[in-house]
């Protein structure tokens, strides 16, 4: 990626004037390349979330044959709840590992590099603060969510291997299973749940973790979580109101109710989609304008601070 | 010769302490100035305004930039190593040439390479699994390899053994340094940078002590080592220090007449560390660690 400039370099020490070297940069590709670097978690926990359901699928199918027996047993309805529910228990894992890798990742990121007093390194360089920033927080809101995603197609694609491969010799075809399992349909539901949801919606609260994480001095944990859940909990015993409770449960799963018909995505992965009631809803915008202020101020803390 | 530091009554005040207390300061291109100063004196403060990582009071300008405002900009000349052991421990050597390659485009990944084949340093190590004296070259050797007009270090080499103090200024001086650029250095290891200078610059308690080139240095101060029965007559000269050697008078004189002076016995220029001694025992300090 990087042009070399052998071809311009000087021998030492000489007292020439030196040319000016000027090497094509791309700050922001290799500011999200160090920060994969440095947090190999963001991959890792999802792979290894997607081994574990592997593993656990393939030692289920030596019994799956007797088990499609069982399973045609039922009525049509909880058929296909039988057959697929391993995918998505297998979907699950993933993106629960991601999405718990998301926020202590956020917590950490502009936290940890004045613990460690890297940032005196990485300030050294000409990479602007709000590079630096937009950087660390692509990693939440970009690269897990669709690295989750792609993690999770492969792992299904592999799972339906191992299950036509069960299926070998078998009365019940693979024929017959595919459209029980509705794969397409949940891989579609999961993209556009991880866009509503867990990108656009959940941006403010990722946007509050590189806040805190930016401001802390120390206990960034507890500065996110604690705070919100006192004044709750403040509020409830002095007024007998719930308004902060309330904004906290819908910034949680207002977006899930929004962009799907009548029930979140956890529970019926195939709702019908309202991505019109998602985009009308308030809610959204609001969040979106939040964030962004957080994150701004994330990064005129790491701009005009002094460091460590 | 262009000024690559004007800094003028550049003041800045913690909550409860002044930092700096109004220094000027003038550094011209190709010059290596020294800053030396006992803990807390505001050496890294007045580095940190420099380098635009702190707010500060007064006229700063660096490369004819406000390093406050402007700092982003500043960057792509200006380099430095803010203290040993700030590259982050996790780390690959590779990784850090390639991001360095990836981000600067004044650097030349060959230099840096050459200068860590000199070395022990290994491409695939972790920056944890390097000595202190390692990570130090290996960011040296970073550094080295961009193309930048200023670089400033703050105690580059605090905490490494003579070897490796030794190797760093004479990789600086030998590899890197040469007319077009211009070093800031700061350091409580006074002997180290004597023969590497130009300027010297001593500050305590926020202020400027002393601030000169060494070729005035040489002029200015004198240390004449003084028979035991001339002493009396040497003190009368006004001497700005006194100190005993093995059992001889030493006296320090400033701005002195170097004929009178040579009747009471040898004459020298006095070394940083005893001029630094002087100096601020003069002050009526100790030279006392404490908040910046």
């Amino acid at each position: 990626m990087s042009t070399q400039s052998n071809a311009l370099s000087q021998s030492f020490g000489s007292n020439n004037m030196v040319p000016e070297i000027s090497a094509p940069v791309h700050p922001l590709y290799w500011s999200i390349r160090r920060e994969l670097w440095e947090s190999r978690s963001v991959y890792l926990a999802p792979l290894g979330a997607a081994a574990v359901a592997l593993f656990g699928f393939m030692i289920s199918m030596t019994h799956f044959p007797a088990r499609v027996h069982e399973i045609l047993s039922l009525d049509p309805m909880k058929q296909q709840h039988a057959f697929a529910q391993p995918y998505e228990i297998a979907t699950a894992l993933i993106m629960g590992a991601a999405f718990i890798v998301s926020i202590f990742y956020s917590l950490d990121a502009l936290y940890g590099e004045r613990r460690d007093r890297s940032i005196l390194f990485w300030k050294s360089l000409p990479v602007s603060d709000l590079t630096a920033v937009l950087s660390k927080v692509s990693v939440p809101l970009l690269i897990l969510p669709f690295l989750a995603f792609a993690i999770v197609i492969v792992t299904t694609s592999i799972m339906l291997l191992m299950n036509a491969a069960a299926l070998v010799g078998s009365s019940f075809t693979f024929a017959e299973l595919w459209p029980r399992l509705a794969l397409v349909q949940s891989g579609l539901g999961l993209l556009y749940h991880l866009v509503t949801v867990h990108i656009l919606w959940y941006a403010p609260l990722y946007a509050w973790l590189f806040f805190i994480s930016a401001w802390a001095r120390r206990a960034p944990f507890l500065w996110a979580f604690l705070p919100p859940l006192v004044l709750a909990a403040f509020e409830k015993i002095t007024f007998h109101t719930s308004y902060v409770s309330d904004l906290l449960i819908y910034r949680v799963s207002g977006g899930s109710d929004a962009s799907m018909d009548g029930n979140d995505f956890a529970a019926n992965p195939h709702a019908p989609m309202t991505p019109g009631a998602f985009l009308g809803e308030p809610g959204l915008w609001i969040g979106l304008l939040v964030a962004a202020a957080l994150i701004a101020a994330a990064v005129r803390m790491r701009r005009y601070r002094d460091p460590v | 010769m262009a000024l690559v530091i004007e800094a003028r009554g550049l003041r800045k005040t913690f909550k409860n302490t002044v930092a700096l207390a109004g220094i000027d300061l003038r550094v011209e291109a190709g010059r290596i100035l020294g800053v030396i100063g006992p803990n807390g004196a505001g050496k890294t403060t007045a580095l940190n305004a420099i380098l635009g990582l702190t707010s500060y009071q007064g006229e700063l300008k660096v490369l004819g930039l406000d390093p406050w405002s402007q700092r982003d900009q500043l960057m792509r000349d200006v380099c430095f190593i803010a203290d040993v052991a700030v590259l982050p421990r996790w780390i690959k050597v590779s990784q850090a040439i390639d991001y360095v390659a990836g981000v600067h485009p004044r650097f030349d990944r060959a230099k840096a390479e050459s200068f860590l084949a000199k070395t022990n340093i290994q491409r695939g190590s972790r920056v944890r699994e390097l000595s202190k004296g390692m990570v130090a070259q290996l960011h040296l050797a970073l550094v080295m390899a961009i193309d930048a007009k200023l670089l400033v270090f703050d105690e580059p080499t605090l905490g490494l053994d003579i070897l490796y103090r030794k190797q760093f200024y004479d990789s600086l001086l030998n590899d890197y340094f040469d007319r077009s650029r211009t070093i800031v250095v700061t350091t409580n290891l006074v002997e180290e940078i004597q023969d590497v200078i130009t300027d010297l610059m001593f500050i305590n308690r926020g202020q400027t002590v002393l601030n000169c080139s060494m070729e005035e240095l040489e002029s200015r101060f004198i240390e004449v080592v003084v028979k035991p029965e001339q002493a009396a007559a040497a003190r009368a000269l006004k001497p700005i220090y006194e100190r005993q050697s093995l059992g001889r008078t030493i006296l320090l004189f400033e701005r002195a007449d170097r004929q009178q002076l040579s009747s009471f016995g040898d004459s020298r220029t006095p070394s940083i560390a005893d001029l630094f001694v002087a100096l601020m025992s003069n002050q009526g300090t100790q030279p006392q660690g404490g908040s910046r």
